[in-house]
């Protein structure tokens, strides 16, 4: 949503809960344990993102979250589409599956969380300092390259190292594992005229870049 | 509760009262969590404990006491900044999901950082809790990136034309925590004091911390 105009001011709530109501807080806890291991973390932001964009600005964050988990359960074979409107309705189900993550295993399983950082050792396609240029080949499939930063220059700042590549990851095509780097583009080069200063940092993959 | 406008971001809270539109998404969880519940696919005690977790484990007052350790130790701080601000985090006890792989940005004079994540949400959850509203919403998402000043200005913060005001977009699995200025003033103060007035905000860059 980078750079998209007319949103106007930010909100703050005073004192915000971390829940704006029980619902919420039942929408993440299934979305952290439902899935088992069947889909990845890059699947589940597809899940939830590849809407259409009216739909998506109408949504609340949770849900948002809500819909991309009826979409993956559905979508990785765990219930049918149809079970999940007979539910609203009252129907009971036969238990057919074991819970992914037992509560036993909540808290390590959270303290461990997922690193996609890879241990191979890959070369790197760019070196700090370099120019480069994000590509303006914009998949309809998963990616993380923004549209803002498309076809715009920026100099390498930072190698972050080796990290499992989304846009593969999100449709089961492989890791595909890269660098990632953080990339200064000057507020100029983005916003032109009406910059106000500074510059943008972006986590860009080495897929997305050439040099400029 | 912000009053409702027109241009109200998809984040806004729905419960004002509609009391239709409010029950529906709750129905739609409840059958939810039953149908996933009654298959095997979750359990319960699990689904109640990823909530307490996410309430009560993880927050800002996490990455308080890591920005406080760092302004009284110049050791601890160095280590922050390096490419091993993970295995630092770690060692004062905060560690894990969304977390795992954590870059320590410091601002000083010359220098402001502020995080943001255009593409969704993305937010360091061991040390800062779940992210705010404002945080998650098209307002923030939208104008940090290219109008900064005039965001920070919305938060009260005024930054120095000459300051170079750095704004990271979280688009890969790299997790910012911004490591504000020590205000002047709080010479001799000890840790639990200098965790007492740093604040989530500060942490992500959109305020400084000051002396009450």
């Amino acid at each position: 949503m980078g750079g998209w105009q007319g949103f106007g001011p930010v909100i703050q709530e005073p004192d915000e809960p971390v829940f704006h109501g029980e619902w919420e807080e039942r929408v993440l806890a299934l979305n952290l344990s439902a899935g088992g291991g069947r889909w990845n973390i890059d699947m589940g932001r597809f899940a939830r993102e590849n809407t259409p964009p009216a739909d998506y600005l109408a949504r609340s964050y949770y849900e948002m979250w809500l819909y991309g988990l009826e979409k993956l359960v559905v979508e990785k074979g765990m219930v049918e589409a149809n079970e999940l409107s007979a539910a609203r309705t009252g129907a009971h189900f036969e238990a057919v599956a074991e819970p992914g993550l037992p509560a036993a295993r909540v808290e390590r399983a959270m303290r461990s969380g997922g690193s996609t950082r890879v241990d191979e050792d890959i070369a790197p396609e760019f070196a700090v300092g370099q120019r480069v240029r994000a590509s303006v080949d914009a998949p309809p499939t998963h990616t993380r390259c923004p549209r803002y930063v498309r076809g715009r220059s920026g100099v390498i700042e930072r190698d972050h190292g080796v990290f499992i590549f989304p846009d593969t990851h999100a449709h089961g095509k492989g890791l595909k594992p890269q660098h990632v780097y953080a990339v200064r583009f000057e507020a100029e080069e983005l916003w032109g005229t009406a910059n106000q200063g500074g510059a943008v940092y972006v986590d860009l993959w080495d897929d997305y870049l050439e040099l400029a | 509760m912000a009053p409702h406008n027109p241009s109200h971001d998809h984040d806004h809270d729905h419960e004002h009262g509609e009391s239709s539109e409010l029950s529906d998404i709750e129905l739609r969880v409840r059958a939810l969590e039953s149908l996933l519940t009654e298959k095997g696919y979750v359990e319960t005690a699990a689904l109640d404990a990823l909530v307490q977790y996410h309430e009560e484990k993880i927050g800002p007052r996490n990455g308080a006491q890591v920005i406080a350790k760092a302004w009284d130790d110049p050791e601890y701080k160095a280590w922050l900044l390096s490419d091993d601000a993970s295995a630092a985090i770690a060692s004062v006890g905060f560690e894990g999901r969304q977390g795992e792989d954590m870059v320590v940005l410091e601002n000083t004079a010359d220098v402001h950082n502020v995080v943001v994540c255009t593409l969704c949400s993305c937010y360091p959850w061991p040390v800062l809790g779940l992210p705010p509203v404002w945080y998650k919403s098209a307002p923030y998402r939208s104008r940090i990136v290219s109008e900064p000043r005039s965001v920070l200005a919305e938060f009260g913060t005024d930054l120095a034309a000459d300051v170079d005001l750095r704004v990271w977009d979280s688009t890969a699995e790299l997790r910012y925590l911004v490591l504000p200025m020590r205000p002047e003033g709080t010479e001799g103060w000890s840790q639990e004091q200098l965790a007492e007035i740093v604040t989530r905000n500060s942490m992500i860059g959109t305020e400084v911390v000051v002396t009450p």
